[in-house]
């Protein structure tokens, strides 16, 4: 154990200090190179390890990825579109996919509605209050999805009726008189898809919160006051003045939780790992990678994630562009 | 991107500080000052119970043993004295010895520290590049990166696995902390230029007549300048990679060199007779992390607002 703290001690000291050579001679580099030039390469050698590191981890493994998604299994021999055709005619993936697009309609929304509800209330108490609910709502955005896996266990947990519950839920509905309840196993109307949804957003409701509670307090006050001297109410002021004003807010925030709800991976597979009908396309990735060994679908599970991810990143681009220019 | 810009504060909707992230109650918001309805507490206050409650029904099972935790709620302990004073630390010295979670604490530890420390410094002149530095492709490259930020990380995980095999990496802290100096990255770079894009230019401008290289602004004016946004990423990253589970079963996997989470997600898959072990590993899981995040809040907030919304 011991040699592994000194492990990592040296690769934080070796890492730092590696970095400040290398930047120390790609600069000392430039510099040898005769007047002019040495301006036009300096700014490339200065990206020149970020990019490598992009180039390296994300780009050419995004090209690879695109490649073995035609190859089979074991990425040996092209098979054509077959993994493609094979994984969307199964009706196993097309549940993933619905499951996939369940999560996407949910979960951004719900936490924008939360975040916006939590944010707008909490405005309304006094700074120590405010600060205090705002914390206790933030801080599973600390707990990390498979810690909150072991915490929610006990929300869902359920025990034969002749037993005592253990879990909250059906401690709940037994002390009503009730039947316990296997919750995550009701696939029907996706309810267990919605719990596990719940657990998203338990995580990410804090984060909506925040960034839209600052943009609510920067809302201009004389804008408010016009509006109140005129008479308006408190619905209208909220959502004719306000919220047309935090709109980029709102739209980060959704975007920042659809990328979130996309990748999920770890809530399904602690929970569920994707039976009982809650499969998503990450979960069926990891499954499709290191359960069946077969990396074609893995890949081309990744490459329709990547599909659906296309409109999220020209907009994201676009965006970009729009305050870049009004930079 | 203009020199006047850069010193008039862009047009987001965000104030400078937030009473959420320091001085309270200097700008209140929307809604007029002291004006609290009791519904407004009373639903507020609803919603933090029902956000605390399960954290806290976790919490209580870590204290309790394992006859007790399998066969009654952990709201039994209000209810049934004796339930209560059966409380137990057996849980947490058990989880050490059975599931052996003090060597999963050091390597998240191992994990965590290098992978966060590493990018920064990379990120940070790369940002320096874009925001001061002119070049043909810069906006491509940039706009590149922007793109990446959508990119998840996923689509990297079977071609990186297999160069690794050939490499022979897998299972080793370097193809993690690799992976995640790679994966951060672009974000790294994003939020620490939008940042330095803030940074009054007249500074640069006044330094480059004094005569300093680029190399010397960097060190001596831009780095030190950007030490909040620096923190930010740090907290960033520290918290994903902490949390990480998938890239640490991909690359790590189970055994000697498992972080916290993995060793956490098997006790997870042990039903019932593991569970109150389940609620101590989870809970030390979450120590290091929400320690990390109760103390630097106000700086996670502010990178997270520069990182998201622009700064």
């Amino acid at each position: 154990m011991t040699i592994k703290v000194l492990n990592a001690l040296l690769a934080v000291l070796g890492g730092v200090a590696g970095a400040i050579v290398l930047y120390y001679l790609l600069n000392k580099l430039a510099e040898l190179l005769p007047g002019k030039w040495e301006d036009r390469v300096k700014p490339y050698l200065y990206l020149l390890p970020a990019l490598a590191a992009i180039g390296l981890y994300l780009i050419y493994p995004t090209i690879q990825t695109f490649v073995y998604s035609f190859a089979n299994a074991r990425s040996t021999e092209f098979v054509g579109f077959d993994n493609y055709i094979n994984l969307l005619g199964s009706s196993g993936f097309q549940n993933t996919l619905f499951n996939t697009f369940l999560w996407i309609l949910i979960v951004p929304a719900g936490a924008i509605i939360l975040g916006l509800l939590i944010a707008t209330l909490a405005d309304r108490l006094k700074p120590k209050g405010e600060k205090f609910s705002k914390t206790l709502i933030f801080l599973p955005m600390a707990i990390g999805a498979v810690s909150a896996g072991a915490i929610w266990r006990f929300v869902y947990a359920s025990n034969p009726p002749t037993q005592d519950q253990i879990g909250l839920l059906n401690g709940i509905v037994t002390g009503f008189g009730g039947e316990p309840v296997n919750w995550l196993q009701i696939s029907g109307f996706r309810f267990n898809s919605l719990l596990l949804m719940v657990m998203l957003l338990w995580l990410q409701a804090g984060f909506a919160m925040v960034l839209l509670s600052a943009a609510i307090k920067g809302v201009p006050t004389e804008t408010l006051e016009a509006a109140r001297l005129d008479g308006a109410g408190e619905g209208a002021i909220f959502f004719r003045i306000v919220i047309p004003q935090i709109r980029t807010t709102l739209i980060t925030v959704f975007i920042t939780v659809l990328i979130g709800v996309l990748k999920t991976f770890d809530i399904v597979y602690v929970m569920t790992n994707g039976n009982f009908n809650t499969n998503v396309i990450a979960v069926d990735f990891f499954n499709q990678l290191f359960t069946n060994n077969n990396a074609g679908y893995a890949a081309a599970i990744v490459v329709m994630l990547l599909i659906i991810m296309i409109p999220v990143l020209v907009f994201q681009v676009r965006q970009f562009r729009a305050e870049e220019a009004a930079r | 991107m203009s020199g006047t810009q850069a010193v008039t504060p862009t047009p987001v909707q965000l104030p400078k500080e937030t009473p959420y992230a320091g001085k309270a109650g200097r700008r209140r918001g929307v809604a007029e000052v002291g004006k609290s309805p009791l519904w407004v507490r009373i639903v507020l206050a609803l919603i933090c119970i029902a956000w605390v409650v399960p954290t806290f029904g976790l919490a209580i099972t870590s204290f309790r043993g394992q006859e007790d935790a399998t066969t009654s709620g952990w709201w039994t302990i209000f209810t049934t004295p004796a339930n209560f004073t059966r409380l137990t630390f057996e849980n947490y010295s058990e989880v050490f010895t059975r599931a052996n979670m003090g060597e999963a604490f050091v390597n998240s530890l191992a994990i965590t520290i290098p992978a966060t420390i590493i990018p920064i410094l990379i990120a940070a002149f790369a940002a320096y590049a874009f925001t001061f530095m002119q070049f043909p492709g810069r906006d491509l490259l940039l706009i590149v990166i922007v793109g990446l930020l959508v990119v998840p990380t996923q689509v990297a995980l079977v071609p990186l696995l297999k160069i690794y095999g050939t490499l022979g990496m897998n299972g080793t802290f370097p193809a993690v902390w690799l992976a995640h100096v790679g994966f951060g990255m672009p974000l790294a770079v994003y939020i620490i230029r939008n940042y330095m894009a803030t940074l009054p230019r007249e500074v640069i401008e006044s330094a480059k007549i004094d005569g300093a290289s680029h190399f010397q602004t960097f060190w001596k004016l831009i780095l030190p300048m950007s030490t909040p946004v620096l923190a930010s990423f740090a907290i960033f990253q520290f918290l994903w990679v902490w949390n990480d589970l998938l890239n640490a079963l991909v690359f790590v996997g189970p055994g000697n060199n498992q972080p916290l989470t993995i060793a956490l997600v098997q006790l997870l898959g042990q039903q019932g007779q593991g569970w109150q072990l389940l609620t101590a590993g989870g809970l030390f899981t979450m120590i290091v992390p929400i320690l990390v995040f109760l103390s630097l809040q106000r700086y996670f907030v502010r990178g997270m607002t520069a990182g998201a919304v622009k700064g």
